[in-house]
């Protein structure tokens, strides 16, 4: 009779493996329909590094290149506009670029910039994703007296300066965000890729 | 655990659906090869289901995307491909275990009384499969869904008197256009699937009503152990069965990836090579071709020449051929259920019925010949033979006595 009987652990032991291989089944065969949700390589493609051509861009004018979607502006800051930079930063919520999240480490000085000529940032508010105006000149009407040049959203009224640092009092937590960036020649960029991830 | 499930018990009748369903629904214990075949239509269902669903995430229903989106699915979609060829050969695969599990009726007589219903929601089932079948071939908006949907829509344009508006009402347009591809889209994807759905709980619900049949035909529930009242050739559908199917379940699963992964167009006969260019309405591919499960019927509808300036005779044969299936619960007067008691008569026309079915479907695919249209003609006779004279030869077959209990072991 000892033929007959049930060996129970026996049992349990084939039961949990079957089920322990069942349930891998089931994860492998959800892994592709998980797959299928991510970005397809139309968005990747989308939101792939672009090429800017700098070398036409005038002194202190502002040129605005989409980027994954988002407006990148490349600012040409004449010599001017960066010694102005320096002579607010008791106004500014964070004048050295101290806040890791909002720049790649090469970026993290005053002008915020791997090259002081060119200023790039992505060009949406810190504070609920407007667009700010560019507003190069200095001190005019609506902004006051000691408006250095810089952006200034028309939402909620957020001021940021020419490195793109945002100014205390405003809405906007903190300085816009610099993307990843590289120079692929004096006059070449590269927007949404660096030395790091290339 | 035991809480949780008093919890639910006491609100909702977990424990007696499970019991009354699997664990103490008791089939006959003889079950052959045959009856994997119900549990894997569930299974590609499911299949068909979950990959329609992520399919329909990346698809786009409009006469100027469909295309463009379908390939955007196999090129830059992760995992697109291997979804829309799930979705593809589980078409096919459909129709395979389909055919098989309605085989499988007419080998040990399962349409019979008591079941007769059970034939009947079943044929349904496989009526709306068929209409869910080409309406998604449609939606890649190819050569061949384009000229196939065309040319089948034009059989309803064949009715008498009402042909014309009835095709137009169905097209929304006075060509296939953009109107088509989008209700056979809301149609593919919502309606029929709902309708499916409730058409096979029924199939289910009312299978378990009565009980199943098995390989010897004959009725478990005559013989029941004097004590417990339950059947004594029955075993309870869980754990046997269950365990049963999981093994049919693992081996179709090996040809069913061979397929998706190393032959999803199965040499053109599940995706069809001119389905691979964009739907074009002014020019028709040289030959054109339903995909291979419609092709018996589409031989039929070849096979009847047009009567009285009209093709219409032809549309009804099609018509008839699927659904004189309805009729044979009450066409077969055997007293007999299983073959393996029928006489030579039977077992002589279902060979006869298969090979006609196959033949036809053969022909179906073919380009339409002289010759070939007539060996369909004399296919066709046999196809409809089968079930007319039914009534006849069952009557006068020799059949062999009915055991008392199942004889498999």
């Amino acid at each position: 009779m000892s033929e007959m009987s049930v060996d129970g652990s026996k049992r349990r032991f084939l039961v949990a493996m079957s089920s322990a291989m069942g349930g891998v089944a089931v994860v492998g065969a959800a892994l592709p329909f998980v797959a299928s949700m991510m970005p397809s390589a139309r968005a990747l493609a989308a939101g792939a590094p672009v090429e800017v051509d700098v070398s036409r861009l005038e002194p202190g004018m502002l040129l605005t290149v989409e980027w994954r979607g988002k407006p990148v502006w490349i600012v040409h800051r004449t010599p001017e506009m960066l010694d102005l930079l320096g002579k607010h930063d008791d106004r500014l919520t964070d004048p050295g670029a101290e806040t890791t999240s909002q720049q790649p480490d090469y970026c993290k000085n005053p002008t915020r910039s791997i090259n002081p000529k060119y200023l790039v940032a992505v060009g949406i508010c810190t504070h609920l994703g407007c667009s700010p105006t560019f507003r190069k000149e200095v001190g005019p009407a609506d902004l006051g007296a000691d408006w250095p040049g810089g952006f200034f959203c028309p939402c909620h009224g957020s001021r940021f300066d020419l490195a793109a640092r945002v100014f205390a009092g405003s809405p906007a937590p903190s300085n816009l965000v610099i993307p990843p960036h590289k120079y692929l020649s004096d006059t070449k960029l590269l927007i949404g890729e660096d030395q790091k991830t290339a | 655990m035991e809480k949780v499930i008093n919890w639910l018990d006491a609100r909702f009748p977990l424990t007696a659906s499970f019991k009354a369903h699997l664990s103490e629904y008791y089939a006959p214990k003889n079950f052959n090869f045959w009856y994997y075949f119900g549990s894997l239509a569930l299974l590609v269902l499911v299949i068909q289901i979950v990959s329609g669903i992520f399919l329909a995430m990346h698809y786009k229903p409009d006469g100027d995307m469909a295309f463009a989106s379908v390939e955007y699915i196999m090129r830059d979609v992760p995992f697109g491909w291997l979804i829309r060829y799930m979705h593809s050969t589980g078409a096919s695969a459909f129709f395979i275990v389909v055919y098989l599990h309605m085989f499988r009726g007419l080998l040990y007589g399962s349409y019979r009384q008591p079941r007769e219903l059970i034939w009947i929601f079943g044929m349904l089932i496989y009526l709306m499969l068929m209409a869910e079948a080409f309406m998604g071939y449609l939606l890649p908006w190819g050569q061949m869904s384009f000229w196939g949907a065309q040319v089948i829509i034009n059989l309803f344009a064949a009715v008498p008197f009402i042909g014309n508006d009835l095709s137009e009402l169905i097209r929304g347009d006075f060509v296939v256009g953009d109107a088509t591809l989008n209700r056979f889209f809301a149609l593919h994807i919502v309606a029929l699937p709902l309708v499916l759905v409730g058409l096979i709980a029924a199939h289910v619900i009312a299978l378990h009503e009565v009980g199943s049949n098995n390989p010897d035909g004959i009725d478990i529930k005559k013989h029941k152990d004097p004590k417990t009242h339950l059947p004594l050739d029955g075993i309870p559908f869980h754990p046997y069965y269950t365990v049963k199917d999981i093994l049919g379940v693992v081996v179709f699963l090996i040809v069913f990836t061979t397929i998706v992964f190393f032959a999803p167009d199965m040499g053109g006969y599940f995706l069809e090579a001119n389905n691979f260019v964009p739907a074009d309405p002014l020019k028709t591919p040289a030959h054109i071709a339903p995909v291979w499960y419609f092709t018996p019927y589409y031989a039929v509808l070849r096979a009847v020449p047009p009567m009285f300036g009209s093709q219409f005779p032809g549309v009804v044969a099609m018509g008839v051929a699927v659904m004189i299936f309805f009729a044979l619960p009450w066409l077969d007067k055997s007293p007999v259920k299983s073959i393996r008691y029928r006489g030579p008569r039977y077992k002589i026309a279902l060979a006869l019925f298969v090979l006609a079915f196959l033949g036809l479907g053969w022909l179906g695919i073919l380009p339409a010949t002289t010759l070939y249209t007539w060996v369909a003609r004399v296919l066709s006779v046999i196809y409809f033979a089968f079930f007319l004279l039914m009534p006849w030869y069952t009557r006068h077959d020799s059949h062999k006595k009915e055991p008392q209990r199942v004889t498999d072991q």
